[in-house]
């Protein structure tokens, strides 16, 4: 049902847990779905130097969020912003149909991230 | 790695006495049970024995059991059957908010054609009030059918008193017992029961056979329709090595079942315990003591099922949940929230359901491994605080 990478990401997620600080944050889904994603990052001259996630939700969703902090780590914003839900299921050799829709909402919460970051950024 | 088989409510095991029960009816006494020579006779004993083994293990006359291909078909035929053979005396049926979908998208796809249904609902243990039961029966009511026990969170209904209350409302009761065949006694003269659904799969039988005892009397017909098998009531040559596998595996369960029962209530007992005393903010599911043997039900708070039950699975553990994601829409089991749980306690559901190979060891390797899989999930969970109140 899924692929290698799903289950590899799975079953040893890159770069779970909090940022000790966060330049922004971002969080999607909810618990009545069930599946909800929060992403952290560092940014440093928009450069995401580092990500942390936390995902409630099934391999799928715990995949797509390990893989997402994966790809972007060391990129720039906009780099980063090019990245979708699309992007993230084909770098995990795709996820079953029924899990495109409702646990793949990474690239969402990294996009909130980046936007919390932009707002906190203007602000200051 | 070890293998541990938990999910005995999904399907068990073919017992090799069964199984050995079976094979000559595929190779050498292949008959066809409607044919008249001998290897046909050989195939119709063969059936008739398989009948009086079943009519046995529930108490019924062997003229009253009635095969199918399953708990599926057989519950299809009651209600379907019984609602278009008695539709003169009424259109109505009741049924319970958490019955197999065997039954209830059978009692839905009649409500859509015309016919009236009321869901009962169930308390916070997953039981049907029989005071609910009462009030829903109406003059028009012809059918009530509610499951004997429930198979995701392990509940006994008090069959004979629902089945008493549905007959005084003059409506027949019919009653899925696909979890609790050859697992409990039943005796469907002493409950009332008119009609009876049963599985061989769930019994250490074979798959793709199954019964429906029909009350002597009881106003049914065939829903396949075709030859005059099965005393007309089902179409069909009939799956014979299949049917003795089932015959073979009632007369076993009945053998053993006070013993067997005895064992899997102790062995359930021990590991929803010791989930319960390792394991904070876990919510067990269904009645705590009248339960299915060996069926544990419980939702882990923060965490979502099908991550539980890949992580078991990959120390060999099989186990099954009502989540969202293992019921393949986007709602956790319509069980889970009749009893009145949210959603998102709902996605933290596990089911483990021991059977007879079951072990003291497999318990303890689950004991052992369970906690720690649901303190990683937790650890990557937004929604855990890191065990303060929650």
């Amino acid at each position: 049902m899924y692929s290698q990478k799903v289950m590899d990401h799975f079953m040893n997620p890159r770069n779970v847990g909090d940022l000790d600080i966060a330049d922004g944050v971002g969080e999607v889904g909810n618990p009545v779905c069930g599946d909800i994603m929060h992403i952290e990052i560092q940014v440093q001259d928009n450069i995401i130097q580092d990500i942390k996630f936390k995902t409630f939700g099934c391999a799928a969703a715990i995949a797509t969020s390990s893989m997402v902090t994966e790809m972007v780590k060391g990129k720039t914003l906009e780099e980063a912003e090019r990245i979708t839900n699309r992007t993230v299921a084909d770098a995990l050799d795709g996820l079953p149909p029924i899990k495109m829709h409702c646990s793949n909402l990474a690239a969402d919460a990294l996009h909130q991230a980046i936007k919390d970051y932009i707002a906190r950024r203007n602000q200051a | 790695m070890k293998e541990i088989y938990m999910d005995h409510s999904a399907t068990t095991p073919v017992d090799r006495e069964v199984f050995e029960a079976m094979i000559p009816y595929y190779t050498h006494e292949y008959g066809n049970p409607s044919s008249v020579h001998a290897k046909g006779r050989t195939a119709k004993k063969a059936l008739e024995k398989a009948r009086e083994q079943l009519a046995s293990l529930i108490n019924a006359t062997p003229r009253e059991v009635f095969f199918t291909s399953g708990g599926t078909e057989a519950d299809n035929q009651a209600i379907v059957s019984y609602m278009l053979t008695n539709a003169h005396r009424g259109r109505h049926l009741i049924t319970s908010a958490i019955e197999h979908h065997a039954v209830l998208d059978t009692c839905e796809h009649l409500h859509k054609n015309g016919f009236d249904l009321t869901v009962l609902p169930v308390n916070s243990l997953g039981l049907v009030e029989p005071e609910a039961l009462r009030k829903a029966l109406r003059p028009d009511t012809i059918l009530v059918t509610i499951m004997h026990a429930n198979n995701e969170i392990g509940t006994i209904q008090p069959i004979a008193e629902l089945a008493s209350i549905a007959h005084q409302g003059g409506a027949a009761f019919h009653t899925d017992a696909v979890q609790t065949v050859g697992k409990l006694p039943i005796d469907v003269k002493a409950m009332g029961i008119d009609m009876l659904s049963a599985s061989s799969h769930k019994l250490y039988g074979p798959k793709g056979v199954g019964a429906l005892y029909i009350k002597k009397g009881t106003r049914i017909k065939n829903i396949l329709y075709g030859g005059p098998q099965e005393n007309k009531m089902r179409a069909g040559t009939e799956n014979i090595p299949g049917i003795v596998g089932f015959g073979q595996a009632a007369e076993l369960a009945q053998s053993r079942m006070s013993d067997l029962a005895e064992y899997l209530n102790g062995l359930g007992k021990r590991l929803r315990d010791g989930i319960l005393e390792s394991i904070p903010h876990t919510i067990p599911t269904g009645e705590p003591e009248n339960r299915v043997p060996g069926s544990v039900s419980v939702c882990f708070r923060f965490v979502e099922g099908e991550s539980i039950l890949l992580m078991l699975d990959s120390y060999g553990i099989m186990a099954s949940s009502g989540s969202a994601c293992t019921s393949g829409s986007l709602d956790p089991s319509h069980v889970l929230l009749a009893i009145g749980l949210p959603h998102e306690i709902a996605h933290g559901s596990l089911r483990l359901t021991l059977g007879k190979d079951n072990s003291e060891d497999d318990v303890n390797d689950v004991l052992e491994v369970l906690p720690k899989i649901i303190g990683n999930l937790r650890k990557m969970s937004p929604l855990y605080n890191g065990g303060g109140s929650s």
